[in-house]
């Protein structure tokens, strides 16, 4: 069972029904038993990260021991951003840390948001993007992009007139800027592969 | 680079999805659950679903519905229709709406929009403008509220460049003068809207060919095109829209 962290903030139903339109078991909850037994676990977000991160609450604690004993973790969008380390949205703010860097603004001299569908470049071989075709294009919500600090976390690229992380990983630990719920086909893929990590970690164990 | 949003829309009135023409002798067009759904596995680069029952008053009974036509669009999903507070606004969110368009309640409130932005972030408030070619001064466009029963005193530039500065993170802007005649978009409208604000402009009303969807995209300038009756009704599938546009040298989604 895949747990989709309710904390209370946006869209973090279209996930849950992104995960279950793929054949996935998946359910909403902020219970640290639900988070603790989870196969993995989905950490989505449209909110500012000051906000986010105040929500989530003490389910960070829960998320980040989960994450440091191997558990998989994808975060979306804010989601993604409060993996680092922290971000200024709104003032400083510390994020869970669980990958270094940090997020800050798209530069000016362009439309902000940056919103709407832009192409993904993954490197070779990523689990996450298995299957996918060398380019994509998935769809972005955001304001302020993570600058990564860890250079092998990295794994794909996005350009909006500067090349940014659009995705990252970190042993068990996947991030994404852009929302797999809501790119089409792409996306879903994205989720499935998520999936089928999380099953054979459970293997594993 | 972004790519050119295709959007089809879903006037929703007692659970149908229908369009008329000029706002008005609305036909029936489908299900709202099927209608989304298809045009999410079609390769649709949005969807936009409007109570239009509601026109006055937010409709708590729509939330079912926005439930169930979420549940199978895995695509950016825009729901609109008489939302007047920010509670109506988080309810949608949760209901499975990833941005929530705004109209009369902006236009008498206009506090709203920025009292939106704050708490859900601007790439979720679109602001929906009803416009009309103004009878006296030509060149100029009046907002109209209330499912565009009601003109009022706004010009829609002025209104647009207000909206962006309050927080608004994109505009839906629909020319009532062109709605379902299929004759094309107004892109004088358009660009006039385009060139006075930064943030994504969405052209709406108008459709009827493919060269429509190039014309507003490279006269109107906008982001972004919204259809309803071309697809509804079948004339053209989303992939012929993109494949077109494409052709064209407008870089999309495919």
């Amino acid at each position: 069972m895949i747990i989709v962290v309710d904390y209370d903030i946006g869209n973090v139903k279209s996930v849950c029904n992104a995960l279950r339109h793929i054949g996935c078991e998946a359910k909403l909850s902020r219970l640290p038993e639900d988070i603790e037994t989870a196969s993995g676990l989905v950490l989505p977000g449209v909110a500012a990260f000051c906000y986010a991160v105040k929500a989530l609450g003490r389910e960070a604690e829960s998320v980040k021991k989960a994450a440091l004993s191997g558990k998989p973790l994808l975060g979306i969008c804010v989601g993604y951003q409060m993996l680092f380390e922290q971000s200024c949205e709104y003032g400083v703010h510390k994020g869970l840390g669980l990958i270094k860097g940090k997020v800050v603004p798209i530069p000016a001299g362009r439309v902000i948001p940056h919103m709407g569908w832009n192409i993904v470049k993954p490197s070779p071989d990523m689990k996450l993007f298995a299957g996918l075709e060398k380019e994509k294009h998935f769809y972005f919500a955001h304001s302020f992009y993570a600058e990564v600090a860890d250079p092998d976390a990295k794994i794909a690229y996005t350009d909006y007139g500067f090349d940014f992380a659009a995705s990252v990983q970190k042993k068990n630990i996947y991030g994404t800027q852009f929302h797999p719920e809501k790119s089409g086909p792409q996306g879903l893929r994205i989720l499935k592969n998520f999936a089928r990590i999380c099953e054979r970690g459970k293997q594993k164990c | 680079m972004l790519t050119k949003r295709i959007i089809p829309c879903l006037d929703v009135k007692d659970n149908r999805v229908v369009k008329g023409v000029h706002f008005l002798n609305l036909r029936d067009a489908g299900d709202p659950v099927e209608l989304g759904t298809r045009y999410s596995e079609e390769g649709a680069d949005e969807l936009v679903f409007l109570d239009i029952t509601a026109t006055i008053r937010f409709r708590k009974t729509i939330i079912e519905l926005v439930e169930k036509v979420a549940e199978n669009v895995f695509i950016p999903f825009t729901v609109g229709g008489g939302v007047q507070t920010i509670e109506q606004i988080d309810t949608l969110l949760r209901s499975g709406a990833e941005k929530v368009s705004i109209n009369t309640a902006a236009v008498e409130n206009p506090k709203l929009i920025a009292k939106a932005a704050e708490r859900f972030g601007n790439q979720c408030v679109v602001l929906a403008i009803d416009a009309r070619r103004s009878k006296k001064q030509s060149g100029k466009w009046q907002v109209c509220v209330k499912a565009g029963t009601e003109p009022t005193e706004l010009d829609v530039v002025e209104w647009a460049v207000k909206a962006e500065k309050l927080g608004a993170g994109e505009i839906l802007l629909t020319s009532m003068d062109a709605d379902g005649t299929l004759a094309g978009y107004d892109n004088k409208l358009n660009k006039a809207v385009s060139d006075a604000v930064d943030i994504p402009v969405i052209a709406s009303g108008g459709a009827g060919k493919l060269e429509h969807l190039y014309d507003a995209i490279i006269d109107g300038d906008v982001d972004a095109v919204l259809m309803a009756s071309i697809t509804h009704f079948g004339n053209y599938t989303i992939n012929q829209m993109k494949e077109y546009l494409k052709t064209r040298g407008i870089p999309v989604n495919l």
